[in-house]
């Protein structure tokens, strides 16, 4: 009997117990602080279920972004002036919202302990489909991204785009074009400009390096490209570098880079392996390494753009 | 218990909890964390029967793996377009609440 099963005990209590702070906390601000706590214990609960590239993924993206995205938004909204608040509802709601919401976790439970044995499972079907079309990565999560499942990969990139289309339209009519608000209005401390003059190029070097080893090892374009993005981050809100004016042509550029190459190989692959999206055996690798350079471009600048908001938001309007 | 099922009932808890959240609070940036809450438990849901899917010299099903990542950055991009709306809402609305029984203070100077 060893001791990992009364530590994965523990870890679940732990992670539901800031999940619940995320939710009673009376401050917005301390809530944000607990979700990115609760997005980081999180990643160790998918790190026991064999799933190191999903806790890379999560810690940078379900932790960290979202938490930057929460923390500027309710900066930006606490600086909105005379804006009225809703109330919290009164306890007869609050019980039957209770009810409700134990109702469909005890169901879910009850799911969970009833899925059907033995599990159904795609592994073999996506091993064998890996090793037909060739290509020799090691990180099968990386083998599905880009081979198996590649269509669904290339989309999931245009949803992006679509996010930060979106996110720009709703800005005023007049600001189109213009660039985001800046991060901090206010002169950032000498400590944080420190930190983001010392930590954006050593943190640069390991996305790009959990790019690269994502082919064989644990990580790849979304992980190394949130990092990349998580760095953009840390030098616009030390006041280092601003938000580009969305209408900048490297901008867009940037951003359509990995889905349009991405959509370009794709439709390639029909004339020259046979099939839409798919590789010929022997370049694969290199060409699949080709598209997700270009995928960590575009998710390095979407991320920040979609954390930056709207062009011509003020704090202070 | 295994580590799969501990961490499929937590997955089920997430779900309830952000549920909880997700009606009670007024505030929307509380309402979208507990939407990101219940999003977290759905995928450690799907997590599980990942790891159930151990199979061809896995240890897990790399197919759902691979969604997971795919969903967490689609969940990041939804979740920052609704912060987007909110912000702009409010902005017009002079509010922050998506109740329409609360009204807008008069003494906000302009009206946008």
């Amino acid at each position: 009997m060893s001791l990992l099963p009364y530590l994965d005990i523990c870890l679940a209590l732990l992670v539901v117990a800031v999940a619940f702070w995320t939710i009673a906390a009376r401050d917005l601000f301390a809530s944000v602080v607990g979700y990115v706590a609760y997005g980081l214990l999180l990643a160790f609960v998918w790190i026991r279920l064999y799933a190191p590239d999903v806790a890379l993924t999560e810690a940078a993206v379900g932790g960290g972004v979202t938490g930057v995205l929460l923390i500027t938004a309710g900066k930006r909204l606490g600086g909105l002036r005379n804006v009225g608040q809703g109330e919290r509802p009164g306890f007869g709601l609050s019980l039957v919202a209770g009810v409700l919401a134990a109702a469909v976790a005890g169901a879910l439970c009850a799911v969970i302990l009833m899925l059907p044995d033995p599990p159904p499972s795609l592994a073999p079907e996506a091993v064998a489909a890996i090793h037909g079309a060739g290509a020799g990565l090691g990180n099968p999560i990386t083998a599905v991204l880009m081979s198996y499942r590649s269509f669904d990969t290339m989309l999931e990139k245009m949803v992006l785009i679509l996010a930060v289309v979106g996110v720009w339209s709703v800005g005023a009519d007049n600001a189109w074009g213009g660039a985001p608000a800046p991060f901090r209005v206010s002169k950032p401390d000498a400590p944080m400009v420190f930190l983001a003059q010392m930590l954006a190029p050593v943190g640069v070097l390991i996305g790009i390096h959990i790019f690269w080893v994502g082919a064989d090892e644990p990580g790849g374009a979304f992980q190394g490209g949130a990092l990349l993005a998580a760095m953009w981050m840390v030098t616009m809100m030390a006041g280092v570098a601003q938000p580009p004016r969305v209408d900048a042509r490297w901008l867009r550029v940037a951003l359509v880079a990995g889905p349009a190459v991405f959509l370009v190989i794709g439709l390639a692959g029909g004339v020259v392996a046979g099939s839409f999206f798919a590789y010929p055996p022997a370049l694969a690798k290199p060409i699949i390494l080709f598209i997700e350079a270009f995928m960590v471009l575009s998710i390095a600048a979407a991320l920040p753009m979609l954390v930056a908001g709207s062009p011509g938001e003020r704090p202070d309007r | 218990m295994t580590p799969s099922v501990i961490a499929g009932l937590l997955g089920a808890a997430l779900v309830g909890l952000g549920l909880y959240g997700l009606i009670l609070h007024p505030h929307p940036l509380r309402k979208l964390l507990a939407f990101n809450l219940i999003g977290s438990g759905v995928f450690l849901v799907f997590g599980i029967v990942a790891r159930r899917g151990a199979a061809a010299g896995l240890r897990f099903d790399p197919v759902p793996q691979a969604m997971i990542i795919t969903g967490i950055v689609v969940a990041f991009a939804a979740s920052a377009v609704a912060v987007a709306l909110i912000l702009r809402l409010s902005a017009v609305g002079r509010r922050v609440t998506l109740d329409p029984e609360v009204p807008t203070r008069p003494d906000g100077g302009d009206a946008k």
